[in-house]
């Protein structure tokens, strides 16, 4: 018991570490809460054009993704650095645009159909050619309500 | 030593933090953090087939063309008055088409356009007939379309918010719904987007 008391007396009390899962905890339902799951692999590299004056995407089950850009580099070798269109985990061409969006309206319900949003990630150095393309065939499949994904900036 | 026997030994809540710190890592690296954020735009409804195609006519001083060439050059302006300008020029080059101030007789006509409000009132608001017509070519880059579409929605921002902190006495961005609605029919974003330019060398 003297060694003890001796001990105790020297140096602080250790910090108790109990609370310690606890903090853990409240963070990791943070991330829980606040991230949702990353649902395709990205076949495409691109890096979004800036802007000042973009909108935040609200729904995002009302939202479908078209990629365009130069295929990612472990994919280079197969298809080459012309920049194609990802439709779900593959690259597809202009005319599977329409199937595309019939496929992503039959998931909506029939109230949200009207609302689907289109997003359209392009790199910044794509060509207005194969965005056009895609805008065509956007507007043949009735689907009007687009958004050209760009990252906020803060202007000149 | 006879009650500390009937005591139920305590659990080792040690390595709970190491439990969850495997749980938060797994969920800091399988998902995404970023909001989608960008441009809002309406196409047009594709004409049906059968359908003639006609020009619909405008007249020239409702119009105001914009176009990126290859190399994002912009010209912009009414149609045979355009001139080569700066990205940085658009935005009030665009703002004076919309609001034609000085009612000049070169920018757009107005038509007094009558807008219910929530309220039940009517606001009359000259609405402008002007359309801005934005055009690409094939080899145009993404970037400068984008830019190009940022300063024109910029224009139409700005000239909403006049507008809004005129009527409203706010911001159109901090008015309710209804008041929002109406300041967009007062002052819509009508940008006609044509397909681009087959410019052939």
């Amino acid at each position: 018991m003297a060694v003890m008391k001796k001990k105790g007396n020297k140096g602080l009390p250790p910090i108790s570490t109990a609370s310690l899962p606890d903090v853990i905890f409240m963070i990791l339902f943070f991330f829980m809460v606040s991230t949702t799951m990353r649902d395709q692999e990205l076949l495409v590299r691109y890096k979004l054009p800036e802007a000042t004056e973009v909108q935040k995407l609200e729904k995002k089950s009302l939202v479908s993704y078209i990629h365009i850009g130069q295929p990612s580099l472990a994919m280079q070798a197969k298809f080459g650095t012309a920049p194609r269109i990802q439709l779900n985990d593959s690259y597809k061409t202009t005319k599977d645009i329409l199937d595309f969006v019939a496929a992503e309206r039959d998931k909506l319900s029939e109230a949200d159909r009207a609302s689907m949003t289109i997003c359209l990630k392009a790199d910044q150095s794509t060509k207005m050619g194969i965005v056009t393309d895609v805008k065509q065939e956007l507007r043949r499949a009735n689907a009007l309500k687009i958004s050209y994904a760009s990252s906020k900036s803060l202007g000149y | 030593m006879a009650t500390d026997k009937r005591k139920v030994q305590e659990i080792n809540a040690g390595s709970m933090a190491d439990i969850a710190f495997l749980l938060l890592i797994f969920f800091l690296v399988a998902t995404t953090m970023n909001t989608d954020t960008g441009l809002v735009r309406m196409l047009p409804p594709m004409p049906p087939e059968d359908q003639k195609q006609e020009d619909i006519k405008v007249k020239e001083r409702n119009l105001f063309l914009v176009l990126i060439s290859g190399s994002g050059n912009i010209m912009a302006g009414n149609p045979g008055k355009q001139e080569i300008i700066d990205l940085r020029q658009l935005k009030e080059k665009a703002k004076e088409f919309i609001l034609n101030p000085m009612d000049s007789e070169d920018l757009p006509e107005k038509t007094d356009k009558e807008i219910e409000l929530a309220d039940g009132s009517k606001w009359v608001y000259p609405e402008s007939q002007g359309v801005i017509s934005l055009q690409t070519t094939r080899d145009t880059n993404y970037q400068s379309y984008i830019m190009v579409q940022n300063e024109l929605t910029r224009a139409f921002n700005e000239v909403r918010d006049d507008v809004a902190m005129r009527k409203f006495g706010a911001k159109f961005s901090e008015l309710p719904e209804e008041q929002r609605n109406a300041v967009s029919k007062a002052v819509p974003q009508k940008i006609s987007e044509a397909e681009p330019r087959n410019i052939k060398k």
